[in-house]
């Protein structure tokens, strides 16, 4: 209140400061705000400082010895410099090959790209770890191709080898779609006037067309490198004795119920996750000579002839292999016992909606909720940062902020110390998974209705607001509706990733309320690799019908 | 009663040093009438509107619509209409569905709000394009559509933010006549922003000159045009000459005015006052400048320009340039470069401005 008494020293007394107006003039909207920086407080930022804490205090209050006696263990540096390198030799393999398709696509005569780009996407809509169990179906013991076709005994395929190979393809559509956006938004008429010049067309690549999309490709490289950081199906299922922090830090909390060994594990993941997306943020961003709009230019084909052919051939080599993956976990969900007994069955169908059908249910009903509640907040909170400026707005700027660049992992270890006891004693309800689920992708619908609103003339909410109406109903009758793609796109990227999501929830899980893709974990573990197969496949199924459902919905309400 | 009264308002930007948008405004708008802002981009003239419509809050002084105090009063509960200039139609709605919109805020039965919105879209001629979508009505439909959803809920004033900036030069005109033509039957109290000094003068009762933030001139169209507060509306309002003299003689009624060796003045003295010797500047319109064999004036031609109905000519006169218009070149034949006119001038229209003007002049006393 010590604001409002400050006395204003033109000797004004009705006029209130600028944001307090605010405040009065719409109480509804700002209670909104109120309500939702802290719930992004509690359920972002608090349970990410309590593994903070957790790492640095125990339970005899802070104690360095403790501290210095766990970071001397070799398994924390180890496990550290694992994940750096995985990090980062996925990140470039994934850059190159996203790069390779997206040039291809964009710029060359390469046929089938509608091929191309389907199977590329594939990744993208399923759980991280579908291309893992492929992997072990294929390469392992008993693997289809190790023993099978080439009648190797003892392969291994547990280590760092394996999960390089995962991870690129699995993350490659991200650099995809990340450059091609750019590709794609680059005038041609620019390399037009690069040829019209003179310069060949190696010249016009290597001058023109690869400057102009460094960003993206930067953007593309630092992105891959923080879900590289944050997967822990991957590492979990094929990692062997090549551990992860994600990995370590769950079997320190899990295994040897070490908590502050697990914070620490945790937070040490904070480091790296959070210098790439603040390098992205703050750096990347910034160098971009084109803005990504998704409303591809008037693009003129340039490249066509003998260099397009191993361009192809490297696509397709691409393609083929996620192809390959995709249809050995369709195939192995109608074997009996892959490798051993190949005959055809549906018993892992009957088997997933029998016993399995409660986890089905369950992960529906879950990535069900959380995925209006994601999307409709995110475009509230975009409305709220964008639009109105309220006194702490950047608490609920940075706590979405932090929610989403920290690894899965730490959300996961900060929910289960944070919520444990009243008055927040949340732990195995269906509520603590839904809210980690709605905090860790809020920022994709934040990020996608920001871009939006920046779009929209805020002419039409004035309009809406001078012809009497208040801020909450121009939010819900006028904004909200012109919001339509961007709330889409949100809830598209919502529902994929709360029904595909594992390092946060795994955690989170209990009897009463567990999920598909930690089953599929538990099940590949214990080597039922048809079940685990059969709820891929499903899992894959329902994911692409939803969104092809959205995608009618959205097709139908916008003609008019 | 909706008059409308600015009083010591001042508006200025946080944080940028010396951004003071607008400085000091007095202004009052009578009932009913239609009054213009007009000036340069930057010149304080959409703050001044935006802060009557309550986008903005001014940092300093009140606003009164209709003797309440609307200082702090929130957008919504103002009761103030408004064209935008992008029109701001809501996109996802259909025309009747915007007309509806605010109509459906207010406390009105069903009946009577339909009837309003099927009234107002008949006086617009919107009748038969009722349930299309915005984005596939003409610039001129959309441009009703906006002033139709404006004036439905029958606000105290009407606000238009440079509503004809997005049109072609031909439909401009007779959007301006139409606009015009409602706000004067409906009788609203209307305030308009414009930076098109011809717009200005065709539409308003007044119009009021800003520049950086203060008001230069606030007047009818005609004394705006013909007798200018100072050089800038004087320039600003259309072309001008602004020829410097000196006052030969004053006497009771008229003063004469020395503008080179060959060309004098004697005009009607007014109540301002002149002394002999004294350093003044004139201006005179280019229309009423013409060709005239037997004039007093020589002027050398600098620069030709055909426009059609007329040709553009620059000329200097002792050092000072004059820019005039000949309508009559068919007969005279079109002058060249360097070539030497005699002209003559029309001195009842040319209005005298002091040498050197105060950051008052020309200020509503």
């Amino acid at each position: 209140m010590t604001l409002a008494s400050q006395a204003t020293p033109s000797g004004r007394t009705a006029a209130a400061p600028a944001f307090l107006r605010n405040i009065v003039v719409d109480p509804w909207l700002f209670g909104i705000f109120a309500v939702t920086t802290l719930s992004v407080l509690v359920f972002a930022a608090l349970p990410i400082f309590t593994v903070l804490k957790q790492a640095v205090v125990t339970e005899h209050g802070f104690d360095i010895a403790v501290l210095i006696s766990t970071l001397s263990q070799s398994f924390v540096w180890e496990s550290l410099a694992n994940t750096l390198l995985l990090g980062a030799t996925s990140a470039l393999i994934a850059t190159a090959a996203g790069f390779l398709l997206a040039f291809s696509a964009t710029r060359t005569t390469m046929p089938g790209k509608i091929f191309v780009h389907g199977v590329a996407l594939l990744p993208i809509i399923s759980p991280p770890f579908v291309m893992a169990l492929a992997v072990v179906i294929l390469f392992g013991r008993s693997g289809l191709i190790t023993r099978e076709l080439l009648g190797i005994r003892n392969a291994n395929v547990y280590g760092f080898h394996s999960l390089v190979l995962i991870q690129s393809l699995a993350f490659t559509p991200i650099a995809y779609l990340n450059i091609r956006g750019m590709l794609q938004s680059i005038d041609s008429a620019l390399e037009d006037a690069s040829a019209s010049l003179g310069a060949s067309r190696w010249t016009t690549f290597s001058r023109v067309t690869l400057p102009l999309v460094t960003p993206a490709i930067l953007s593309s490289t630092l992105l891959v490198f923080v879900k590289s950081v944050e997967d822990f199906g991957n590492p979990m299922l094929i990692g062997g004795n090549f551990n992860t922090l994600a990995v370590e830090a769950y079997s320190q909390m899990v295994g040897y119920f070490n908590l502050q060994a697990g914070a620490l594990l945790a937070s040490l993941m904070l480091v790296p996750s959070m210098t790439a997306f603040l390098i992205h943020r703050y750096w990347v961003s910034k160098r971009s000579y084109v803005t990504v709009t998704g409303k591809p230019s008037a693009q003129t084909i340039r490249i066509s002839g003998a260099v397009v052919v191993p361009l192809t051939i490297a696509c397709y080599a691409i393609v083929l292999a996620i192809l390959l993956f995709y249809l050995t976990v369709i195939y192995v969900s109608f074997t009996r016992l892959p490798g051993v007994d190949n005959t055809l069955t549906t018993a892992h169908y009957v088997t997933v909606f029998t016993a399995g059908f409660h986890t089905l249910s369950n992960s529906l009903l879950l990535a069900g909720i959380a995925t209006p509640v994601t999307a409709i907040a995110g475009m509230l909170i975009a409305y709220l940062l964008i639009r109105k400026a309220f006194p702490g707005s950047f608490l609920l700027r940075w706590g979405t902020l932090l929610s989403f660049a920290a690894p899965g992992t730490i959300l996961g270890i900060g929910y289960v110390s944070t919520f444990n006891a009243p008055p927040l004693l949340l732990t195995g309800t269906a509520f603590i998974v839904i809210a980690a689920m709605v905090v860790k992708n809020l920022q994709v619908g934040i990020e996608a209705g920001s871009n939006q609103l920046r779009q929209i003339d805020k002419s039409i909410e004035e309009a809406s607001t001078i012809l009497g109406a208040s801020n909450t109903r121009t939010f819900f009758q006028i904004t909200l509706p012109l919001l339509k793609p961007a709330l889409f796109t949100s809830l598209s990227y919502a529902f994929t990733r709360s029904l595909t999501t594992l390092s946060a929830v795994i955690f989170l899980v209990s009897a009463n309320w567990t999920l598909i893709t930690v089953t599929i974990l538990s099940q590949v573990e214990t080597l039922k690799l048809g079940v685990a197969a059969a709820y891929c496949s499903i899992l894959v199924f329902v994911v692409l019908a939803i969104l092809a459902l959205m995608q009618l919905v959205l097709n139908s309400t916008s003609k008019r | 009663m909706s008059k409308v009264i600015f009083s010591n308002i001042t508006k200025r930007y946080p944080g940028v040093a010396g951004a003071t948008a607008v400085d000091r405004l007095n202004l009052t708008i009578e009932e009913g009438t239609l009054v213009t802002l007009l000036g340069p981009s930057g010149c304080g003239k959409t703050t001044t509107l935006r802060m009557l419509a309550g986008f903005e809050t001014p940092t300093d002084g009140t606003i009164t619509i209709g003797g309440r105090d609307v200082t702090n009063v929130p957008v919504n509960a103002r009761n103030v209409g408004m064209v935008f200039q992008s029109y701001a139609l809501f996109p996802h709605m259909t025309v009747r569905e915007n007309v509806e919109y605010g109509v459906r805020l207010l406390p009105l039965a069903k009946g009577e709000m339909k009837d309003r919105v099927d009234s107002i879209l008949e006086t617009m001629a919107l009748a038969q394009y009722a349930d299309r979508a915005p984005a596939r009505l003409s610039g001129g439909q959309q441009q009703r559509v906006a002033l139709a959803r404006a004036v439905v809920t029958q606000p105290k004033v009407l606000l238009f933010d440079e509503p004809l900036s997005n049109l072609d030069a031909q439909l401009r005109e007779r959007m301006r006549d139409e606009l015009r033509a409602i706000q004067l039957r409906l009788g609203i109290t209307s305030l308009y922003v414009t930076h098109d000094q011809s717009e200005a003068m065709a539409i308003s009762d007044r119009v009021v000159v800003m520049r950086g933030g203060v008001i230069e001139q606030d007047d009818t169209p005609l004394n705006v045009y013909s007798r200018p507060g100072t050089g800038f509306v004087a320039e600003f309002m259309g072309k001008a000459n602004i020829l410097r003299g000196t006052v030969e003689t004053v006497d009771e009624t008229t003063v004469r005015v020395r503008i080179s060796t060959t060309v004098a003045f004697t005009l009607a003295r007014g109540p301002r006052a002149f002394r002999p010797g004294e350093a003044v500047r004139c201006v005179v319109r280019p229309e009423h400048i013409r060709v005239d064999p037997d004039g007093a004036m020589e002027a050398k031609v600098r620069r030709v320009v055909f426009q059609g109905a007329h040709v553009e000519y620059l000329t200097e006169i002792e050092g000072q340039e004059c820019v005039f218009l000949d309508s009559d070149y068919y007969r005279t034949g079109v002058a060249e470069v360097g070539q030497t006119l005699r002209l003559s001038i029309d001195s009842r229209p040319v209005w005298i401005l002091p040498e050197t003007e105060t950051a008052s002049m020309g200020k509503a006393a």
